[in-house]
């Protein structure tokens, strides 16, 4: 898994509440093969007027041009502001999946949705629970100020604004710790590779016969 | 100190790291990948550029989706596109990896749990995994066995372990003579009646006792394969003769001196005489009729010669109002004699009973009788293209298709209808598969479980009739 460490990027307002996993990523991209290339879907209700497909070359669909992602200021968003329950509905992982394929390294609401708020952390992506009040008063900065930057500093837990003003958020030990050294569940079993080893040259001794058969 | 039950035995056998939070390592020997549940895994490993840990521990063939009617012009003619993009997949990433595969017209390829023993992948004392449910199949062997989800697969692939807590012991005992015309899967249904779908939650389910000693592998796996519809993930037989004589020959076992030094090994998994178990569930061979699922659940289920129950018969209101809504779905009433369930369709196949003994029981019921005219359709689809090619090599083939049934290529098939074979809203099926799910077979359909022969009975006679009646 990607390491989350510090990260600044543009930030972005999504105005509402209760955002589900069918509009950040609809039902009829989950029978892809795939955990990567859902980006070009991500929001697909919101930010295209026509209704998706799947394996459709997104580049030529009418795009609504009052959608946030869509506005030229907002090119190249990696810090996503959002409301309360952000990421309610469904369990499917496609969402962060999504997120993360279109840029996205952080989420900043006043409250998510349980599961979604795991799988973020199994794949990389930073969610992180402020106050309403300070949520608020980032989504007034971010509208008032083009090109606004925020820069999200784990090791620290704290977000911080242009003008230099921080904001402290809480984050799970264990979590943190997998994410600043980029470790999954694979990457934590790795880490005991050595105990694997060991244990498989014990099996190869005591069961010779479970070793190149399969060829 | 208590002895040890056979799970515990395997468990400490493959037991890598125990961590204090009591997860565990457990080190696994064998994965089987199937078109469904393995694509992201791959697509995992690559982003993470990570290789396969082991690649001789795997073996993948496609069968969810694969179509069972005639399919020599290939992949490239599965008609559902997304069908067809997922066994592309699997077959690409299987060439990427250098991983083994069975592709699609393969003789060998089959349904990943008729296929893994079939070629001694699965064998005694070993741990099998694979993203799918009914993995717990492969316990028959003696083997622990565990159906796991996508990002597990994932991991299997990249560590050739698995994050596990340890389960509970239980051993459900069944001595006795089974009566004639009675097999393994109405022994499974039977138990499952008896303790309830989610009766093996939490725990690892032994099945012991003479009644499961004089059954033979196929009818083992039936049983075990079962063991997830009463809510355990493992289910397990203790090894005997009858068990290391399967796998004699077989592709993959060892031979040589490897043969002899394995049953040795194999000789110890069983549980000691004085292990301790969890929970003990005693239940007498003779007891036991050929059963019939009336519900939606595979706990709903009855002797044939029973009556479907009444909802106002039952104190618990849960329950009652469980068996109402069941009542409902399937359109039948309460009170009613099972034997007058009418049927449209018969599913012979599915991981459960598609094996050549559950191909001969059924070829033996309708020998020299016809499909009823009511029955608008009845499969036989057996597990493998190695099952299909025994069968034919007996005539089986011809007794089914003389008889009015339809020889169908190998895969799941209307087990879930995740192919073509599906049935219509409203129709009830006598199907030898695991689950009778809402849905299950195809939106609206109506699924009754019994075992091969019973599902060749109703076939002929367009109900639900006593098996043994057609035996005289
Ligand atoms: S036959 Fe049915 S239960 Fe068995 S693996 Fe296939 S879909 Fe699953």
């Amino acid at each position: 898994m990607r390491k989350f460490t510090q990260h600044i990027g543009i930030a972005a307002p999504l105005d509402r509440a209760n955002v589900d996993t069918d509009m950040i990523i609809p039902k009829q991209f989950l029978k892809s093969i795939k955990r990567a290339g859902f980006g070009p879907n991500l929001f697909d209700e919101l930010r295209y007027l026509d209704e998706g497909q799947p394996d459709q070359d997104c580049a030529g669909r009418p795009l609504n041009k009052d959608f946030v992602l869509n506005k030229p200021r907002y090119l190249g968003t990696s810090v996503l502001l959002a409301r309360e329950n952000f990421g309610c509905g469904s369990s499917r992982e496609h969402a962060p999946w999504a997120l993360d394929d279109f840029g996205i390294r952080a989420i900043i609401a006043p409250s998510f949705a349980d599961i979604f708020y795991n799988n973020c952390f199994k794949n990389g992506l930073l969610p992180i629970v402020l106050p309403e009040a300070q949520v608020d008063q980032l989504f007034k900065e971010v509208e008032a100020t083009e090109g606004y930057q925020l820069t999200v500093d784990l090791e620290r837990q704290v977000v911080v604004t242009p003008s230099g003003e921080e904001f402290a958020f809480e984050v799970d030990n264990f979590r943190k710790h997998c994410l600043l050294n980029g470790l999954d569940d694979i990457g934590l079993t790795l880490q005991h590779a050595d105990e694997i080893k060991a244990y498989e040259a014990r099996r190869r001794e005591s069961a010779p016969w479970l070793f190149d058969a399969i060829k | 100190m208590a002895g040890k039950t056979l799970y515990d035995k395997l468990w400490d056998d493959h037991l890598v790291r125990q961590n204090e939070d009591g997860s565990a390592l457990i080190y696994i020997d064998r994965q089987i990948l199937h078109e469904v549940t393995s694509p992201q895994a791959f697509e995992g490993l690559r982003l993470a550029g990570r290789k396969p840990w082991r690649i001789d521990a795997n073996l993948a063939t496609p069968d969810h989706n694969v179509p069972t009617t005639e399919r020599s012009a290939g992949v490239d003619k599965i008609e559902d596109p997304v069908s067809r993009i997922q066994v592309k997949t699997l077959d690409s990433n299987c060439d990427e990896f250098g991983i083994t595969e069975f592709k699609m017209n393969d003789q060998r390829q089959g349904i990943v749990h008729v296929v893994g023993p079939e070629q001694g992948m699965t064998l005694p004392g070993t741990t099998v995994v694979c993203g799918d449910s009914h993995t717990s199949t492969h316990g028959a062997f003696g083997a622990l066995a565990h159906g796991i989800g996508t990002s597990e697969v994932e991991h299997v692939l990249a560590t050739q372990c698995l994050i596990a807590k340890k389960m509970k012991n239980m051993l459900v005992r069944v001595d006795g003579e089974l009566g004639k015309g009675v097999t393994a899967k109405d022994v499974v249904l039977h138990i499952i009646g008896v303790i309830g779908t989610a009766g093996g939650t939490g725990y690892a389910i032994e099945f012991g006792g003479s009644a499961i000693r004089s059954i033979s592998m196929e009818g083992r796996m039936t049983i075990c394969n079962m063991a997830i519809e009463a809510g355990a993930r493992v289910g397990l037989v203790a090894v005997d003769d009858t068990t290391i004589e399967y796998f004699r020959g077989r592709p993959y076992s060892p031979t040589g001196a490897q043969w002899d030094a394995a049953v040795e090994a194999w000789k110890e998994l069983v549980s000691d005489e004085d292990a301790r178990f969890d929970t003990l569930v005693e239940i007498k061979a003779e007891d036991i009729q050929p059963q019939v699922t009336w519900g939606t659940s595979p706990e709903m289920v009855a002797p044939v010669n029973a009556l479907v129950p009444n909802p106002d018969a039952e104190t618990d209101a849960v329950k009652a109002d469980g068996i109402r809504r069941a009542l409902q779905y399937m359109g039948l009433k309460a009170d009613q004699k099972i034997t007058d369930i009418q049927l449209d369709r018969v599913f012979i196949g599915s991981c459960t009973n598609s094996r050549i003994e559950d191909l001969r029981a059924a070829a033996e019921v309708v020998k020299g009788r016809k499909v009823a005219p009511t029955i608008k359709q009845a499969l036989v689809v057996p597990g493998s293209g190695l099952v299909k090619a025994q069968a034919e090599a007996e005539g089986l083939d011809k007794v089914f298709v003389e008889a009015g049934l339809e020889w169908r290529e190998p895969g799941c098939s209307m087990c879930l209808a995740m192919n073509p074979d599906k049935l219509g809203q409203g129709e009830h099926c006598a199907s030898t598969s695991n689950r009778n799910f809402e849905g299950r077979q195809g939106f609206g359909g109506r699924t009754h479980l019994v075992s091969p022969a019973m599902a060749a009975a109703a076939a002929v006679t367009g109900h639900f009739v006593d098996v043994r009646e057609l035996m005289q």
